[in-house]
């Protein structure tokens, strides 16, 4: 008897020792300081070291944090790893209940939950992507939505992969067909336009988080001939690897992934979301708890193309990389569909 | 289109992925093998996995070399062995429950040392192509078996070392007693909590290195929750391989050889939708499982504990 009683509570610690770390306050306890500090809450899909979606919107808090002044000015929270949407839910909850001013919900997969909860915490503001649905014509008044325009940076990134590409062989690593189509669509524009006969392969992993299969994807399509890499989501890090080891190119969206290639990265589209956090602060500290559904763009400095630093990399291509984003801000490229499709 | 699959550079190609993709769950399953084969069920070798994994990328991002890392794959991999083995066997909990709750452990534990002692993803220089001479020059053949990394030889090299362990030692005879019949082994002097402790080590030490064939062998880098349940599958294909270590190969190989194809599939651009490509390894998986769900060989006393009689 007392052996089951102590091998339940075993269990119970093994449990609750496995959840621990998830959900965590970003910087402590807010101490003292002028005023209320503004609360944001953050429910991420994946973890804030993931070098792709969910890292790009923890690093531009960060950065907001900083220039409001820290913790005293601005106060994070925030669940990683909420992969299953009722986690989330119940993160988005607690959240909204427990008073926070601006409750972030990361993943278009938790639109449904936001919503639901934002007709209950109607004094509490939310904001969720991607997406572009405030709900304002149903009624909604408090929801922000915001989005990427992948495909300006899947654009440049592909004007710079023709380029640099002595095969004309290009091989894409997507997560699952549909979430990454706008990146992958600029991205196959952009090549095509450079080089129409260079040849863009294709694949999905299926997952968002199998690093495994994606890293097979990048063997894959180096065998297939590829000599330049790009890929989406936070299964990637197994791609780069593969890529570093071949020493073949690989560019990157969403985070900033040189670290990971200090060699082989050649670009990175980075999402900055700090604008939009700013904005969105701005409007609810006017009374405006939401309606406004942000694009990031590279025209309204939501998208950025970084050039890695440490590898030489031909001026004319960063000449053409800069030109094609001139191009996109002023309208004389839409970087939408392939033109032969 | 199809023709473009069927060249032999592609066949190569698909192959060279199969053998190479099925590694790291040939050291879970075969781990897994041991365990069930004495009786105990383990669901936490996803989680031992990723302590392996971390752990092994830990030490060689520290300036250690590759097989120091391997070797501390191998001890925190026996440490959590042993931790299933005083939680399953010592204490008689509920087998499934308690390999759900390492695995979890496992999980949330390898995040947080993640976060903390290293905060960043990063790479490290793992264990490069190592081409096994004059064999890796025989063509086709060759490229697919003889050219890989040291942990992918070392994966197979345990599969007739676990054979021979299981089916031609006294400890193999033991842990086959146990496994089927732990009343008539203890009977007969056999330490049933011995040998299942033993058989939960060596598992836990393989998962752990399959682990680490992942953050130190097939992708350098270590991320949270890397090896997104791919100890589950290896779960799975001890009972596709019906507990014998020839059937665990099989079953890793043939998961494998569809993964390998639709990724080949997609990259050649045949015409064949994404989803149902990607689908199609487990498809495979449900089709060869309704055919051949012979049950044979299942270890009678399986996710049983076992308590001497009062």
């Amino acid at each position: 008897m007392l052996r089951r009683v102590i091998s339940t509570w075993l269990i119970i610690l093994l449990l609750l020792a496995g959840c621990g770390g998830s959900d965590e306050d970003a910087e402590g306890e807010a101490v003292g300081g002028e005023g209320e500090p503004f609360r944001i809450a953050i429910v991420m899909p994946s973890s804030t070291t993931d070098i792709a979606w969910s890292q790009s919107m923890f690093d531009s808090l960060m950065a907001v944090q900083a220039e409001m002044g820290g913790e005293s000015a601005l106060k994070l929270a925030y669940s990683e790893g909420m992969f299953r949407v009722t986690d989330a839910s119940a993160a988005i909850r607690d959240y909204a209940s427990e008073g926070y001013d601006l409750v972030i919900a990361h993943g278009a997969q938790y639109g449904n939950s936001v919503f639901e909860i934002a007709s209950d915490f109607t004094d509490t503001s939310f904001a969720w992507g991607t997406s572009s649905d405030t709900g304002a014509e149903r009624g909604f008044e408090n929801v922000f939505a915001y989005g990427a325009v992948a495909n300006e940076g899947g654009y440049v990134n592909g004007v710079v992969a023709a380029m640099l590409s002595k095969n004309d062989v290009i091989g894409v690593i997507g997560p699952v067909a549909g979430d990454a189509k706008l990146y992958i669509d600029g991205f196959v524009r952009g090549v095509k336009d450079v080089k129409p006969e260079a040849q863009v392969n294709i694949s999905y992993t299926g997952s968002f988080s199998d690093t495994t299969l994606a890293a097979e994807a990048a063997h894959v399509h180096i065998q297939a001939g590829a000599d330049v890499l790009t890929g989406s989501a936070q299964q990637v890090v197994g791609a780069i690897g593969v890529a570093n080891e071949n020493n073949v190119a690989w560019l990157g969206t969403q985070s900033d992934q040189i670290s990971l290639g200090p060699d082989v990265v050649v670009t990175n589209q980075i999402y900055n979301w700090a604008n939009v956090v700013v904005d969105m602060i701005g409007k609810i500290e006017a009374g405006e708890l939401g309606g406004t559904a942000y694009r990031l763009t590279f025209e309204n400095d939501g998208l950025r193309l970084e050039f890695n630093e440490n590898i030489e990399i031909d001026d004319e291509v960063k000449e053409a990389a800069r030109a094609a984003i001139e191009d996109i801000k002023s309208g004389a490229v839409d970087p939408v569909l392939p033109e032969d499709e | 289109m199809v023709d473009e699959l069927l060249t032999v550079s592609t066949l190569i190609g698909i192959l060279h992925s199969c053998v190479r993709l099925a590694t790291p769950y040939l050291f879970a399953a075969l781990g897994e093998t041991f365990g069930q084969r004495s009786g105990v069920l383990n669901l936490g070798v996803d989680g031992i996995m990723l302590m392996g994994a971390f752990f092994a990328f830990y030490v060689v991002f520290e300036g250690h070399s590759l097989w120091v890392g391997v070797l501390a794959a191998i001890v925190i991999g026996v440490l959590m062995g042993l931790l299933k083995a005083f939680v399953s066997v010592t204490m008689q909990s509920l087998q499934g429950i308690s390999g759900i709750g390492l695995y979890l452990f496992g999980l949330g534990l390898s995040s947080l040392l993640f976060k903390t002692l290293i905060g960043s993803v990063e790479g490290v220089s793992g264990f490069r192509q190592l081409p096994i001479p004059l064999l890796s020059e025989i063509p086709g053949i060759g490229h697919i078996l003889f050219n890989h990394n040291a942990l992918v030889y070392l994966a197979y090299l345990m599969v007739p070392v676990s054979w021979f362990v299981i089916n031609r030692t006294t400890l193999g005879l033991k842990i086959r007693a146990v496994g089927h019949n732990p009343e008539a082994a203890d009977t007969l002097g056999v330490s049933v909590s011995g040998v299942r402790y033993t058989t939960l080590m060596i598992g836990g030490a393989l998962a752990a290195v399959g682990g680490a064939s992942l953050s130190i062998g097939l992708q350098n880098v270590f991320q949270e929750n890397m090896t997104n349940g791919l100890g589950f599958i290896a779960v799975a294909l001890v009972y596709f391989g019906s507990w014998r270590t020839v059937g665990v190969l099989g079953g890793a190989l043939l998961f494998s050889l569809v993964n390998a194809l639709q990724l080949w599939v997609q990259a050649l651009d045949i015409p064949v939708p994404s989803e149902i490509a990607v689908m199609m390894p487990y498809i495979m998986t449900i089709v060869v499982l309704a055919f051949t769900a012979r049950q044979i060989q299942k270890p009678a006393a399986l996710a049983r504990s076992y308590e001497r009689g009062e």
